[in-house]
């Protein structure tokens, strides 16, 4: 029985229920509290030049020209009227089937088959529409996981799927722990590792979650990898979920592999687990788009298409942004060539950052995709601890005026990495935030020493990227590309 | 009661889903849902299909549309991004849990006007959310915990039992109405519910009032809804009012909104009541753009705006739509006359029907407001008195819609107490459909008056 003198002696404000109190949405991690600071001392090259500057935010800022220039030309998806110049406002103002728009979920199945290089063909009736990424992985866990079930996922991880996975389904993550020993690579012992650990736990595992291309590794997982993660959930009778959202940044080798490409491949044998494959995209990263929120869950399982579809009534797409982008993701000459101009420039900016951390005596993990880099800041702390990463981060954050996130935040188990986004600013504000760290770099011991060793040519000067610093000692803004 | 989970033997799935995947309490199997597949398999249709179903079901506002259009048609830079160089960026990269801010000035002043400047809104406490299902969940799981009970007066809009228990599982106690008194709310009934759940083991988190009501169609009297708000109070409770058909009162009463009385308690000193009432509110019926997912969460507690906010981001409205209606919105001379002509257009419309209804023998409760006519046809309940069950209402909507061809949404449906109720639209539709329509509930009730 409840007690009602006890409920009754609270005012309504504490009445709430666990989950509006508890933290779960994770919102008082480094991760916002640096947004926070941005955001009250934003950096603009005119009216805040001392600024911070936002490195913390994966966003896809490069390419809204191609996409405005389509708009341009075609007035009618905007004005929500057919080619024949007929008005659709009536049935789309009247459209909230939770099934989607047919148009555009045809367009969309076809412009993620293109993405995959034709390799798997998606079909529009497995697609499940969401209001973002956000919405579609919280979905999922509703419908594969009970309260307190829980899901693997490799570290580090997008800060977000505390909220978006654990709040308000009460599932839990149980990490899975990668090193940069082999470069963060997932292994089947940390899989096993991993489940032993949540069966000690007493939770049951659901499922393994991965994100690729990575957040925050910036790398696409090698075919070998996605086989083995295949391999294990269909030991352990479980699923896999496949956040492929940054799957259209992937600008270089040996490119990106998708997990239904491994199944597909897998022919027969993918039988035993092929329900229990699911894939999640948007437009947000790929198209720059984040704030129409689209977003679908792709999934062979009629049962969790089935239930997914009922729940995305919770979080459906306004018709009118999807008539727009069916027009858009329908046009297959804009979509060739939009993917094509993007991933360009997305590996141009990649190379800035990279380049210009390594002239700091900075290195990164090796990455072919993202809009981020995974930054190696180790030698630049106090303290080979978190407590050393904590203090170094807010250093950067408040001494620099760099807002970068701490891969603490990303359940790193390695302290000194950090995520640096670069395609959410132009060239110029780049070579600022690279001169503000060469600063703050100069002015540390070890920071200082590491300087000096990169500005002497290595051994082998066979390789190209090595004759490319060796000939440009300070960072010119003279020979980069216009920006962007 | 909502929120019963079936065996996950019994679901749908395999058994490698959760339970509320495989549960049934999506609420798609019930007769609401199976009346419109009915529809969608012999849809009507003027020209094509004129002895298919005609669908009285759904809950639409398609009677002002060429109000909306008409701006949209002048006022083209609305569904654009004429407006300069990176305004298209700045939109498409606008992710915010706090909604533009234009746009949520645009719905605070929308909403005043709706009560007609009787109560403010400040845009700060308004959380956009893709829609009011998206709405009307978010605040239970902010409010309530699994097993809790939210008190809801009935008949109540079916879509309740899926939105607010199926992934919350929160459970759903009703609040008995019946047509002895116009199936008002009563402090007994609350106290019956409040009773009921308490004696179930159920903590009782709230009351959710729809105001004006749907399937009523009627607004709820300022003394009812001092009653209720007396009620939260003395239990220490919440009060969640969904106002999604606010916009669409067209006869007096005039609507009186639980902002008005929140406001008027304030200025009397009482500082009990604010933190409990919270406001649901959507573009979907008064403006008649369901496909454009715009709903929102108004909450005079502060923890809870917080709390939604953070929680909205699972239900996002789209930055192009939040946009397109901030400027549509903000043009004070529009929505005056939009709210002014809605209005008129929905009283023609009811009255239109009512008049028939009554030529057909068939009577309404009295409405004033919403999409909806809530028809009384116990009359028609087989042979007299025996047949006055939950079976013969639903043998009568069989009839109605394989014989008359009328999908109308049986009381049992919403809930009610008393068989032998059906909520009838009448917006959804053509003048001329409507009278076909009429037509044909003549001619079945005449079939009924000659062998009864």
């Amino acid at each position: 029985m409840v007690s009602q003198v006890v409920a009754d002696e609270k005012p309504p404000q504490q009445l709430l229920s666990k989950k509006a109190g508890c933290n779960s949405h994770g919102q008082d991690s480094s991760y916002f509290m640096g947004w926070q600071e941005y955001e009250k001392n934003p950096f603009d090259p005119v009216s805040n030049p001392s600024g911070i500057i936002q490195m913390g935010l994966a966003e896809n800022q490069l390419s809204f020209d191609m996409v405005e220039a389509w708009l341009e030309k075609n007035p009618d998806a905007l004005g929500l009227r057919r080619e024949d110049g007929a008005s659709v406002f009536r049935e789309l103002a009247l459209f909230q089937d939770y099934h989607g728009l047919p148009a555009f979920k045809n367009a969309l199945a076809r412009f993620m088959s293109e993405q995959r290089g034709y390799k798997v063909a998606f079909d529009p009736s497995n697609i499940v529409l969401t209001a973002g990424a956000t919405s579609a992985n919280e979905a999922l866990m509703f419908c594969l996981a009970d309260h307190g079930d829980a899901f693997l996922i490799p570290t580090p991880y997008y800060p977000g799927f505390d909220r978006d996975l654990k709040w308000r389904t009460g599932a839990e993550i149980v990490p899975v722990h990668c090193t940069s020993a082999n470069g963060f690579r997932v292994t089947r012992a940390a899989l096993d590792d991993a489940y032993r650990r949540a069966q000690k736990r007493r939770l049951r595992v659901k499922g393994v979650l991965i994100t690729n291309p990575s957040n925050p590794l910036g790398t696409t997982a090698p075919r070998a990898d996605l086989e083995m993660i295949v391999e294990f959930v269909a030991a352990r009778g479980i699923h896999l979920v496949s956040d492929e959202i940054y799957s259209g940044t992937a600008f270089g080798e040996p490119g990106f592999v998708s997990v239904l490409e491994v199944m597909a491949e897998r022919g027969a044998a993918a039988a035993d687990v092929s329900d229990r494959v699911h894939v999640v995209y948007s437009l947000s990263k790929d198209l720059g788009l984040p704030g129409f929120r689209v977003g679908a869950i792709y999934s062979s399982n009629a049962a969790v298409v089935s239930a997914a579809t009922k729940m995305s009534s919770f979080g459906l797409i306004s018709s009118q942004t999807q008539y727009l982008l069916a027009a858009m993701l329908g046009d297959k000459d804009f979509t060739r060539s939009y993917v094509a101009e993007n991933k360009r420039r997305i590996k141009e900016r990649h190379d800035q950052l990279v380049d210009g951390l390594r002239e700091i005596g900075i290195s990164c993990l090796e990455s072919n995709a993202g809009l981020f880099c995974w930054v190696d800041m180790s030698h630049l702390m106090r303290s080979r601890s978190f407590a050393g990463e904590m203090e170094l981060w807010k250093k950067v954050v408040f001494e620099v005026g760099l807002n970068i996130s701490p891969g603490s935040s990303c359940h790193c188990r390695e302290p000194g990495w950090f995520r640096v986004c670069f395609a959410n600013m132009s060239a110029k504000t780049l070579d600022v935030a690279m001169q503000r760290l060469r600063s703050f770099v100069e002015s540390t011991t070890n920071g200082a020493a590491a300087l000096r060793r990169a500005a002497v040519p290595a051994r082998s000067i066979s390789c190209p990227i090595a004759i490319k610093w060796a000939l440009r000692l300070t960072p010119s803004s003279g020979d980069r590309k216009a920006e962007r | 009661m909502g929120g019963k989970l079936l065996p996950a033997a019994l679901g749908a799935g395999s058994p490698h889903l959760s339970q509320v995947a495989t549960s049934a309490a999506h609420g798609e199997d019930s007769p609401y849902f199976a009346g419109w597949k009915a529809y969608d398999e012999n849809p009507y249709d003027a020209v094509t299909n004129p002895d298919g179903v005609i669908q009285m079901g759904l809950a639409e506002n398609q009677v002002s549309f060429e109000l909306i259009e008409g701006y949209l048609r002048e006022h083209p830079e609305a569904a654009g991004w004429g407006g300069g160089a990176g305004s298209f960026r700045d939109n498409a990269l606008f992710l915010d849990c706090h909604g533009l801010k234009s746009f949520r000035k645009a719905m605070a002043s929308f909403m005043e006007k709706i009560r007609d400047g009787k109560a403010r809104f400040d845009p700060d406490r308004i959380v956009l959310t893709a829609g009011a299902t998206a709405a009307n969940e978010l605040l239970t799981f902010i409010l309530a915990n699994p097993g809790d009970a939210l008190l809801i007066p009935t008949p109540y809009y079916p879509g309740f039992d899926r939105d607010l228990t199926w992934r919350t599982g929160v459970n759903i106690v009703p609040v008995h109405c019946d047509s002895a008194n116009g199936f008002e709310v009563t402090v007994a009934a609350l106290q019956e519910a409040y009773d009921e759940a308490a004696a179930a083991g159920m903590r009782v988190c709230g009351v959710l009032i729809t105001n004006p009501s749907n399937p009523l169609g009627t607004t709820v009297k300022r003394t009812v809804l001092e009653d209720i708000l007396d009620f939260v109070v003395c239990k220490n409770i919440h009060l969640i009012s969904d106002e999604i058909y606010s916009g669409s009162v067209f006869a007096a009463p005039d609507l009186v909104s639980v902002a008005e009385l929140v406001e008027s308690r304030a200025r009397h000193g009482g500082d009990d009541v604010a933190n409990r009432v919270h406001i649901v509110y959507s573009l979907s019926k008064d403006l008649g753009l369901p496909g454009f997912r715009v709903g929102l969460v108004y909450s005079y507690n502060d923890a809870v705006v917080t709390t939604a906010r953070r929680m909205s981001s699972f239900t996002l409205v789209s930055s192009q739509t939040q946009k397109t209606l901030a400027a549509m919105l903000s043009d004070e001379a529009f929505a005056d006359a939009y709210i002014r002509t809605n209005r008129e257009h929905l009283r023609a419309r009811h009255d239109h029907i009512v008049a028939g209804l009554a030529r057909a023998g068939v009577s309404c409760l009295r409405g004033n407001a919403g999409l909806f006519v809530w028809m009384d046809m116990r009359r028609l309940l087989g042979d007299g008195d025996g047949d006055a069950t939950v079976a013969g209402e639903l043998r009568l909507w069989d009839k109605m819609l394989h014989d008359v061809k009328l999908n109308i949404s049986p009381g049992s449906s919403c809930h009610c107490s008393e068989p032998g109720w059906f909520r009838v639209c009448f917006a959804n539709m053509s003048s001329a459909t409507l009278d076909l329509a009429l037509a044909r509930i003549s001619r079945f009730t005449d079939g009924w008056n000659c062998c009864s």
